[in-house]
């Protein structure tokens, strides 16, 4: 029996989250499988129309209603139970997202849920890290009942291409709790590249010493068209937001390039950029972690390094 | 009552380096310190600060694995913890199972919240909490950085990718933690001498009336791939050098 995936899209209301390119990438890493994609929301129509254009994808359903304006877990997962009755996999990206809904999604089900696959194997056969990354578990499931899973975004390129995949219009008859309820979120504006799918990123750590020192960042950072992100010991002491955080509890990223600045490399951090291409390390401490894994290291003051870098970039 | 139900798993402590057993079969946990999961110190951090502000009346830790786990309910104890819930089961506890066996807890004791870590560091699986909050048809407010209870309803900021969210949901409810919620306290010696006296109670799990059923094989263990050793420049100017020559400026 060929696999029959459905894609839980991730957006926030305008735009397709890039993430759920890339579960369509991991999805398709099964030949012969049926993808769909699902979009809740208050209004579908323009994440619909780009989840269509996604390669690969058979075809997109939609599922409008006012309550899905934010996406509440407890609200979503109902509906999406209701409507998993064809699919052998249900997957979402291994974002707060993704992961917050899946597994309650799992629970209605009584699945087994495979957590932050970064490769699949089969049908049945899937890789995930465990350990913050320092071991990687094989897992299988029977094949028999549904599978949930989640996507670590940061093993798989996001699908690009033109598909058109038809655009299906679906309700579902399922009551919807109203004992969870959205507040408000607050988020930086940035014009900065998104941290999670930019090309390059520069991070600072503690040695940063306040939110004045990431100053330095920005400004090296809007020369290279860069993103931002930061260690935890960063966000721990306010010198940045923790929606900077890059490492095992933040964001886990995979960009070509990756400048850690004045970062030491605590595993939990390490774990958040295994996956970035080239890694670049400045810390005034030779000795520090982040060398181990630093594919170009600059043992120096980030306080003289960072700015030179700027002026030689011009 | 007014109770709070934490959850508690034991784990490899987070300063142990992981070796993968050269057969594949798991990682070497003999010989290996073993901790509280850190995620969990803090469910219980919050918990205990929201029974000393009087919100609670008391707080209840729980476990489900085997015999060795009574040493982190003893550390939960220490901690401040009334009492301690041990559901014994051996082998590989996955999360449906952890949720069932706490969904039992729950129906017992009948808690106003229960309090989870967002994640166990060992198995990195990230779902006990939702999965129970789902099987108990309650809200779910995981990634929690700030929790705040008023009455029949707790305020909760969420760490999420966009930044900060802030939900509202009846109680009782699942709350999961995240790393900046509080820090936990120590425990003190006095403390630990105190922790032996306190309730533990030992519950099989298949006296709860759940099957432990395991439905995903963990077929192999392997170390991660390494990253090549990089080389080291010696000034700025270098840096941007090698950068311009892999393409990357």
């Amino acid at each position: 029996m060929s696999a029959n995936i459905l894609i839980v899209a991730e957006h926030d209301g305008a735009r397709l989250n890039l993430s759920t390119a890339k579960c369509v990438t991991c999805a398709r890493a099964l030949s012969g499988a049926n993808i769909s994609v699902l979009v809740c929301a208050a209004d579908a129509g323009a994440v619909a129309a780009q989840a269509a254009q996604l390669p690969g994808v058979s075809r997109v359903i939609t599922l409008e209603n006012p309550a899905n304006r934010h996406a509440l877990a407890a609200v979503l997962a109902p509906q999406i139970v209701a409507l998993a009755g064809p699919f052998t996999h249900l997957l979402g990206p291994s974002t707060t997202f993704g992961k917050d809904l899946m597994a309650r999604v799992a629970g209605l089900l009584g699945a087994p849920q495979v957590s932050d696959i970064m490769a699949i194997d089969s049908a049945t056969r899937f890789r995930r890290p465990i350990y913050a990354g320092n071991a990687i578990l094989t897992v299988e499931s029977s094949g028999e009942g549904k599978l949930v899973g989640t996507v670590r975004t940061a093993s798989f390129e996001a699908a690009a291409g033109a598909g058109s995949a038809p655009i299906e219009k679906l309700s579902v008859d399922v009551p919807l709790p109203t004992h969870t309820r959205f507040v408000s979120v607050s988020a930086a504006k940035s014009e900065r590249p998104d941290l999670q799918t930019a090309a390059r990123v520069i991070s600072g750590g503690r040695a940063l010493g306040s939110a004045e020192g990431f100053k330095l960042l920005y400004s090296l950072a809007d020369k290279l068209g860069a993103a931002v992100g930061a260690s935890r010991a960063a966000v721990d002491a306010g010198y940045a937001p923790n929606e900077m955080q890059v490492g095992q509890t933040g964001k886990i990223i995979a960009p070509e390039l990756y400048m850690a600045v004045g970062i030491s490399g605590a595993i939990q951090h390490l774990t958040g950029i295994k996956d970035a291409r080239t890694i670049v390390a400045i810390n005034k401490d030779g000795e520090a972690p982040i060398f181990e894994v630093a594919d170009i290291g600059l043992v120096g003051d980030l306080f003289q390094i960072i700015p030179e870098i700027e002026r030689l970039i011009g | 009552m007014k109770r709070i139900l934490v959850g508690i798993k034991r784990v490899v402590d987070y300063n142990v380096r992981i070796r993968v057993k050269p057969d594949g079969s798991g990682v070497i946990t003999e010989g290996v310190k073993m901790s509280v999961n850190p995620f969990d110190e803090i469910a219980l951090e919050e918990a205990l600060r929201i029974k000393e502000r009087g919100a609670a009346e008391e707080v209840i830790v729980a476990t489900v694995g085997p015999a060795d786990c009574q040493t982190q309910l003893r550390t939960a104890l220490a901690m401040g913890a009334d009492r301690a819930l041990h559901v014994t089961a051996d082998g590989i506890i996955e999360p449906l199972i952890a949720a069932r066996a706490l969904l039992k807890l729950i129906e017992r004791e009948q808690p106003m919240l229960v309090i989870l870590g967002k994640q166990a560091i060992d198995d990195d699986n990230g779902q006990t909490g939702q999965v129970l909050a789902a099987l108990w048809n309650r809200p779910q407010a995981t990634y929690a950085s700030r929790l705040e209870i008023s009455g029949d309803t707790a305020r909760v900021t969420r760490e999420v990718d966009a930044g900060l969210e802030t939900l509202e949901v009846d109680l009782p409810a699942v709350i999961t933690t995240d790393l900046r919620l509080n820090e936990p306290r120590y425990v003190k010696l006095p403390d630990i001498m105190k922790a032996k006296k306190k309730p533990l109670e030992t519950l099989p799990l298949t006296s709860l009336g759940v099957e432990p059923q395991q439905q995903l094989k963990l077929v192999r263990f392997e170390p991660p791939p390494q990253r090549q050793k990089g080389i080291k420049v010696k000034d700025a100017a270098e840096l941007v050098d090698a950068l311009r020559k892999k393409g990357l400026l």
